[in-house]
């Protein structure tokens, strides 16, 4: 069993990704509202996969990559981050502090559940 | 129609309500300096309602806010500059999104494509290509690389505006760190603004967790290191390293309005109406309850029974007055509420009439009845355009009066004793009085000889039926009369005065009472009648002597602490045999100019009141604000008090009655 942690601040968007992981099977999510909360869900247990959102109202998803990249401790974890069309630019910043892949908002099923198969070697 | 759409509804109106409130804030601060998270808030509100509106399948709302998202993202990284014409846009498309929201269940939807087309064709045309400063090589690569795009605009920007860069270093433990780092967040806003929070577990213990916080600010560095018990690093130095920079309260206004969202609970009004007429109901039957122990005291003595009933009347009396308390808290709103409302019509009527004002508002957080809240709104809305058409000249005419060519309206709220004042002023011509009184003395409501005082202006301004273009009594296209408002004041006790100065400007101020439904009353005898009058609207009681009551102008007045009380018998009023007694009571009600004593042969003491409508049968009747019933089912009428003064002031001008 494989765990996803979740960082994103819209609700619907949250569950929406959820669903899409729900449908791999032998997956499990957890969720944090807010970078902040990932923050503190971070050592509380292992996980196999981030999945952030970039724009959120506390850090943004690139402090946390930043965070997770520059500690011992998670820096192993792949990163997936699913933002808007929108940022674009900060999208590239992601990757360029080592984020794994990255998915546009909106997305469609079927190519979050490739990349993130082919992420986790599903 | 579904609950989740119903749900979607609430949500987007919500989210656009708050919008309209961010554009009204960034209009408020276009020149005193704009607030970037404010930018940033309406930003993100238009991300949400494109987000949401896409789970449902609303393709016309989805594409016009992320048109709207488009373009304040422009606007917050800084391609675009904002200035009024962009406010009007922003206004003008958060209707259109109004409009669209309000279609949604109804069949018919507006097709929004020539909108979206606007929105890009405008933001075309104000797209510059002025960049920002660079950045790069002064900050550590580092830093540089983890900022997004919006708060590397935002770095730019405060080098820009020659601030000092700095970066607090904090650690916190893991498990209260939002709360330690919300709590620096806020003490560094009012030294500046925060660019970035960067999350650090390097040279952290463990549990720990360690945060970098870039701000700028104007503030010295000393100052920032004596204020902010963290340390501090400057990254930039401030170019003006001088004044310090102004506070910025609006960071922390975003702060509770994000905790209201997710504590608050929305009722119908009508709901907490039906709790308060309940609560009203058991008012009368602890009344009731209270009397009947005072009778069994009469009949049975103190015996351990009559005692008991007078205990258990005691706690009923404490626990309905705190719940009483509670309900009418429920129903406070923030003045706020309207006041953006009206902020609204200000901005799009100024625009109609092509004046430009400048709208100052107080006192928003200032509470009241949600339903006076309410009907406060026409009233407002009413004076505040005889303030732009009448009041405010046009731009020429106040250069010529070496005015500033923008006229301001200052709207401002408070509270005082048990009322909340709200202040209307703005800095036009003042009211013509010479017009007043050529239009008084055609309808005849004046003598030629009449001195016109600030209190009499006020007067005749509010008469029935006295209304003429030019001075400021109608309004375009309304064809209400000022007399609405003092009637629609009046309504639940409240009034207006005025203030006038040539040139200088005109100043109305609404008293309301905070809280309805429930009132104290004095119950006061005329011959074999009882009434009641509101202690809201009373100052005092006197014993009047009929000896001393003199007649000037064939009006009885009477001297109390040496200024005249015009006096009001309301038997004659009313119509009804009085006392013949050598002596009355005089209830002062009213303030000021306004001030009258009512004449009465009895006071009974305080009562509490639920005023209820004298229904449409009875509208017309005139002296009366309602009815009420106290005690043993015997219903007695409240006496209108505003009516009674309005009375009193005819009399006094027409001198027929004697």
């Amino acid at each position: 069993m494989k765990t996803i942690l979740i960082v994103e601040d819209s609700a619907t968007t949250r569950a929406l990704i959820r669903a899409v992981i729900d449908e791999l099977g032998e997956v499990e999510t957890v969720e944090a509202s807010s970078g902040f909360e990932a923050l503190k869900m971070l050592p509380q247990q292992e996980y196999d996969l981030i999945i952030t959102d970039i724009n959120m109202p506390d850090i943004n998803g690139l402090e946390l990559i930043s965070f997770i990249r520059n500690n011992p401790r998670y820096n192993h974890l792949p990163i997936i981050i699913v933002s808007t069309e929108r940022s674009e630019e900060d999208k590239k910043r992601g990757m360029a502090l080592g984020a794994t892949a990255y998915v546009t908002k909106p997305f469609k099923s079927l190519e979050l559940q490739e990349i993130i198969k082919k992420t986790i070697g599903l | 129609m579904k609950s989740s759409k119903k749900e979607f509804i609430a949500e987007a109106e919500e989210l656009l309500e708050e919008s309209q409130r961010l554009v009204l804030e960034i209009q408020d601060t276009l020149a005193t300096g704009l607030n970037p998270d404010t930018i940033n808030a309406l930003f993100r509100s238009m991300h949400t309602l494109k987000g949401v509106s896409g789970l449902f399948g609303l393709q016309g709302i989805t594409n016009l806010s992320h048109a709207l998202e488009t373009l304040m993202d422009d606007v917050r990284l800084g391609k675009i500059e904002i200035n009024r014409s962009v406010i009007s846009f922003l206004f003008k498309n958060i209707d259109i999104l109004k409009n669209l929201v309000d279609e949604i269940g109804g069949g018919s939807e507006t097709d929004s494509g020539p909108y979206i087309k606007d929105i890009q064709a405008f933001r075309e045309s104000l797209k510059s290509a002025g960049g920002d400063a660079t950045a790069g090589g002064m900050i550590d690569e580092a830093i540089m690389k983890v900022l997004s795009e919006y708060e590397e605009h935002r770095l730019k920007a405060n080098m820009k505006e020659g601030k000092g860069i700095y970066l607090a270093k904090a650690v916190f433990s893991l498990d209260v760190f939002d709360k330690a780092l919300e709590e620096l967040t806020k003490k560094i806003k009012t030294k500046g603004e925060v660019i970035s929070t960067l999350p650090t577990s390097s040279n952290v213990p463990d549990g720990s967790i360690g945060f970098n916080l870039m701000f700028g600010s104007r503030t010295p560095p000393e100052e920032l290191k004596a204020d902010i018990p963290y340390e501090i690093e400057a990254l930039v130095k401030s170019k003006t390293e001088v004044q310090a920079a102004p506070p910025l309260p609006p960071a922390q206004k975003q702060d509770t309005h994000l905790k209201s969202t997710t504590t608050t609970v929305r009722v119908d009004i009508e709901k907490l109406d039906r709790i308060l007429n309940t609560v009203g109901e058991l008012a009368l039957a602890k009344g009731a309850v209270k009397r009947i122990g005072t009778e069994l005291v009469d009949q049975y003595g103190h015996t351990s029974l009559v005692y008991d009933v007078h205990k258990i009347t005691q706690t009923l009396e404490r626990r309905l007055a705190e719940l009483q308390d509670q309900v009418l808290e429920i129903r406070m709103v923030p003045i706020g509420q309207i006041f953006s409302r009206l902020a609204q019509v200000i901005r799009r009527y100024s625009r109609d009439v092509d004046k430009h004002i400048d709208l100052v508002i107080y006192g928003e957080e200032t509470e009241l009845d949600k339903y006076i809240a309410e009907e406060i709104i026409d009233p407002l809305m009413h004076l505040v355009r005889n303030s732009i058409d009448h009041g405010i000249e046009p731009a020429e005419e106040r250069k010529r009066k070496g005015k500033k060519e923008e006229g301001t309206v200052i709207i401002k709220a408070y509270q005082k004793g048990n009322h909340v004042v709200v202040e209307l002023r703005d800095d036009g011509a003042g009211i013509n009085v010479e017009k007043v009184r050529k239009k008084a003395l055609e309808k005849g409501l004046i003598d030629k000889d009449t001195e016109l005082d600030a209190g009499k202006i006020m007067d005749i301004i509010f008469t029935p039926g006295f209304s003429t273009k030019d001075v400021v009594s109608e309004v375009s296209g309304r064809g209400v009369g000022m007399d609405v408002v003092r009637e629609k004041l009046s309504a639940f006790g409240g009034f207006v005065e005025v203030e006038t100065a040539k040139d200088v400007g005109t100043t109305f101020m609404l008293t309301l009472p905070i809280t309805l439904a429930i009132i104290k009353a004095l119950i006061v005898r005329v011959g074999h009648e009882r009434f009641s009058v509101p202690l809201t609207s009373m100052s005092e009681t006197l014993i009047i002597d009929h000896r001393d009551i003199q007649t000037i102008e064939w009006k009885e007045v009477y001297y109390l602490r040496g200024e005249m009380l015009p006096l009001v018998r309301i038997s004659s009023f009313l119509g009804i045999d009085s006392d013949t007694a050598g002596r009355s009571f005089a209830v002062v009600v009213g303030y000021g100019e306004r001030r009258v004593g009512l004449l009465v042969d009895e006071l009974f003491g305080q009562h509490e009141i639920v005023i209820k409508s004298l229904g449409e049968y009875f509208k017309r009747l005139r002296g009366f604000a309602g009815a009420a019933e106290i005690g043993k089912h015997e219903v007695i009428l409240v006496l209108d008090i505003e009516a009674l003064i309005d009375e009193s002031m005819v009399r006094q001008k027409g001198g027929t009655h004697v």
